[in-house]
C-alpha cells in the first residue's frame, strides 16, 4: 500500500479514515484556505529573521553593535524556542475545541503581533522598552506558530482520502519555504523602492521603510481570516464531537500514556530533529554563510536563495505524492543521509566560489576619508578587484595595512562580493541541491506525523515533536553553527557539524526503530 | 544478532548519548562563559542547556523503551 494507512477495521471512533471525504474541487478550497494562512504565519515569522542586523540597529543599544546582533539573535531564537509551548497550548485548545478556531485564533495572533513590531518606536527614543516589547511579540509570534502548523497539517489530512494524505499535505508544507521566499521578496522590493537613487532608497528602509513588510502583514491577515471563516470544520473531529468523544485531558492523554509517549519520542529522534536541521541548513545557514562568510552581496545572497527556492518548491509536492505510492520513511531517511555526506563538499564549494584568485583580477584603489577631516586614522582604502567573468569584489579597511586588502581574511577589512553570471547560478545550483533534500524531508512528514497519532489528540501530539525538531533543532541551527566558528575560528566548514551529527543520530534512529508500512496500528495502541 | 535485537541494544547507546551530550553542553558552556563572562554569553549558554537538558531526558526515555523491547515489531509501534 501506498501510504502508512491503511482502511481500519478498529473499533475506536477515532482513527483517521477516509470514509467521509469532501470531493476534490471542496479539498482544494481546504489545501489553499489553509494553506494561505500558515504560508502567511510563515512570512511573518521570517522576516523578523531575515530582517535581524536591521532591527538590531533599531530596538538594541547601538554602542556595541556585535551585542545588539547577538541580542536579536537571542530574540530569535526566543521565538523558536517557544514554539513547542505554542504547540502544546493551542494543540490541547485544538484537540478540545476544534481545529478551525484554534488555527483561527493562531493567525490573529500571530498577525497581530507583526503588525504590533512594526509600530513599535526605536531604542533611541523609548530607551530599554522598544527591546522589551520587542522581545514580547517576538515571543508571541512563536507561540502562534507553536499552534498553527499542526493544525493545518491536521486540518488537510482530515479532510484528505487515505492513500493520497502525502500528496495532500505536501501542499501545507511548500507554505514554510514559501512563506520565506515572499518574506525574501518583500525585502528586497521594499529596500528598492524607497527612493530613485538605491544608495538613498536603503537608507531609507534601514531608517524605516523596514516597518513596511511587517505592517502590511495584517492585510495579508485579514484576507486569510476572511477566508478561513468560511471554512467548515474538520470532519472527523466533527463527527467526535457529535459524539462526546474529544479528548478531555490531551496533554495527559498525549504524553502522559506510554503507549503515546514512545510514538512521539519516535516522531521526535526519527524524523522530526533531523528534518529541522536539514531544513533550516539548506535554507537559512546557507543564506547566512553566503552573507557572512563567503561576503556575498547582500541583495545577491537572497536572489541566490529565491531562485533556489523557487526551482526546488515543486518537488515537495513530488516527493509528498510520491511518499504515498512508496512509503514515507526512505525518502525522509534518503534527505537525511544525502546531507550528512554531502554538507562538507557543498559549503566547502561555495566558499571556493566565491573565493578567486584575487592576483588574477584588475585591481583599482582610491582612498576614501570622513569628509573635512585630516586625520590618517579615518581615511579608509577602497580597492575593487574586477573579474572577467563579470565577478567585481569590493574590500574597504584601514589606509594602514594596505597589502592586507588582498587577504580574505584580513582583520578590519569589510568584503562585498558581486558575483559574474557562472559563479551566480553555480551558487543557485548548490543552494537548489540543499534546498532538494528539505523537499526529501519535509515534504512527506506532515502525513506521516498526522498518521502517527490519533484523531482525539492528534493535534497536540503531532505539534510537539514537529515543533521541538523544526523550532529547537532546526531554529537553533544558524545559532549554533554560528557560534560554533566563533569557537574554532580556524575552520569555516566547523559549524557543519551541529546539523551532521544531529542528522545522522536521526538517521539511525529513523532507520531502526520507524517503520516502513502502514502506522495504522499505531491508533489502535492509542487508546 | 536479529533485528529486534539491534533494536533494543542499541537502546543502551541513547541512554548513553543523553546525559553524554550534557555533559558536553554544560561543560562547553561553563567554558565559553569563562572565556567572556558577559550577560549575552550566560543567556545564550543558559538558553541551550535549558532548552536541550529536557531533549537529552527524552533520549533516555527513547533509550529505556528501546531497551525493553517497546519498539520490537512485535509491539508493532508504527507499523501495521
Amino acid at each position: 500500500m501506498g501510504g502508512y494507512l491503511q482502511p481500519l477495521k478498529s473499533k475506536h471512533p477515532f482513527i483517521l479514515n477516509a470514509t467521509s471525504n469532501p470531493p476534490e474541487k471542496g479539498l482544494w478550497k481546504v489545501i489553499g484556505a489553509s494553506s494561505l494562512g500558515t504560508l502567511i504565519e510563515w512570512y511573518d515569522f521570517y522576516i523578523f529573521g531575515s530582517l535581524a542586523t536591521v532591527l538590531a540597529s533599531q530596538f538594541f543599544p547601538k554602542e556595541n553593535p556585535t551585542a545588539a546582533l547577538l541580542s536579536t539573535l537571542a530574540t530569535f531564537a526566543a521565538g523558536f524556542v517557544v514554539r513547542p509551548f505554542g504547540a502544546l497550548v493551542f494543540g490541547r485548545i485544538g484537540d478540545m475545541v476544534g481545529r478551525k478556531y484554534t488555527f483561527l485564533l493562531t493567525l490573529v495572533i500571530m498577525g497581530g503581533s507583526t503588525f504590533a513590531i512594526g509600530l513599535v518606536p526605536g531604542y533611541a527614543r523609548i530607551g530599554y522598552a522598544a527591546p522589551i516589547l520587542v522581545l514580547v511579540l517576538r515571543l508571541l509570534q512563536g507561540l502562534a506558530l507553536g499552534g498553527e502548523y499542526g493544525g493545518a497539517a491536521t486540518y488537510v489530512a482530515e479532510h484528505a482520502p487515505t492513500g493520497r494524505r502525502g500528496f495532500y499535505t505536501s501542499w501545507i508544507q511548500t507554505t514554510a519555504t514559501l512563506g520565506l521566499f515572499v518574506s525574501l521578496g518583500v525585502i528586497l522590493i521594499t529596500r528598492q523602492v524607497l527612493d530613485s537613487d538605491p544608495i538613498a532608497s536603503i537608507a531609507k528602509f534601514n531608517d524605516w521603510g523596514w516597518r513596511i513588510p511587517f505592517l502590511l502583514s495584517i492585510v495579508l491577515v485579514v484576507v486569510s481570516v476572511y477566508i478561513r471563516m468560511k471554512m467548515e470544520e474538520s470532519p472527523l473531529f466533527a463527527k467526535l464531537k457529535r459524539e462526546g468523544n474529544t479528548a478531555k485531558n490531551p496533554l495527559k492523554e498525549s504524553f502522559a500514556r506510554k503507549a503515546n509517549l514512545k510514538l512521539v519520542l519516535l516522531a521526535l529522534f526519527g524524523a522530526a530533529m533531523g528534518q529541522g536541521v536539514v531544513w533550516y541548513t539548506g535554507q537559512f545557514y546557507a543564506q547566512s554563510f553566503l552573507e557572512n562568510v563567503c561576503h556575498v552581496d547582500f541583495a545577491q545572497s537572497r536572489t541566490i536563495l529565491i531562485w533556489a527556492i523557487l526551482f526546488a518548491t515543486p518537488f515537495f509536492v513530488v516527493f509528498g505524492g510520491w511518499s504515498d505510492r512508496v512509503g514515507r520513511k526512505w525518502i525522509m531517511l534518503l534527505g537525511m543521509l544525502l546531507a550528512v555526506f554531502t554538507y562538507r563538499p557543498l559549503f566547502g564549494a561555495m566558499e571556493r566560489i566565491t573565493s578567486p584568485d584575487l592576483s588574477a583580477s584588475v585591481t583599482d584603489q582610491r582612498e576614501s576619508s570622513v569628509i573635512g577631516s585630516d586625520d590618517p586614522s579615518t581615511k579608509t582604502l577602497v580597492t575593487t578587484h574586477s573579474f572577467p567573468d563579470g565577478t567585481v569584489i569590493t574590500s574597504t579597511g584601514p589606509i594602514v595595512g594596505f597589502g592586507d586588502q588582498f587577504n580574505f581574511n584580513a582583520p578590519g577589512v569589510k568584503w562585498n562580493k558581486v558575483m559574474g553570471n557562472s559563479r551566480y547560478w553555480s551558487l543557485v545550483g548548490i543552494i537548489f541541491i540543499m534546498i532538494l533534500y528539505v523537499t526529501m524531508v519535509y515534504g512527506p512528514i506532515a502525513a506521516f506525523l498526522v498518521e502517527l497519532f490519533p484523531t482525539r489528540i492528534r493535534y497536540t501530539s503531532m505539534s510537539l515533536p514537529y515543533h521541538i525538531g523544526n523550532g529547537i533543532f532546526g531554529g537553533l541551527t544558524p545559532f549554533i553553527a554560528t557560534l560554533l566558528t566563533t569557537i574554532y575560528a580556524n575552520d569555516v566548514l566547523v559549524g557543519l557539524w551541529y546539523p551532521i551529527v544531529i542528522t545522522s543520530v536521526c538517521f539511525v534512529i529513523g532507520a531502526l526503530y520507524v517503520s516502513g508500512r502502514s502506522g495504522s496500528s499505531a491508533n489502535e495502541t492509542n487508546e | 544478532m536479529t533485528m529486534d535485537q539491534l533494536k533494543r541494544a542499541a537502546g543502551i547507546l541513547w541512554m548513553i548519548l543523553g546525559p553524554l551530550a550534557v555533559y558536553y553542553l554544560v561543560q562547553t558552556a561553563a567554558i565559553e562563559i569563562a572565556k567572556k563572562p558577559v550577560i549575552d554569553t550566560k543567556i545564550q549558554w543558559g538558553v541551550f542547556v535549558g532548552v536541550f537538558i529536557p531533549i537529552a531526558i527524552g533520549l533516555v526515555l527513547f533509550g529505556w523503551y528501546a531497551w525493553k523491547g517497546e519498539y520490537d515489531r512485535e509491539s508493532a509501534v508504527n507499523g501495521k
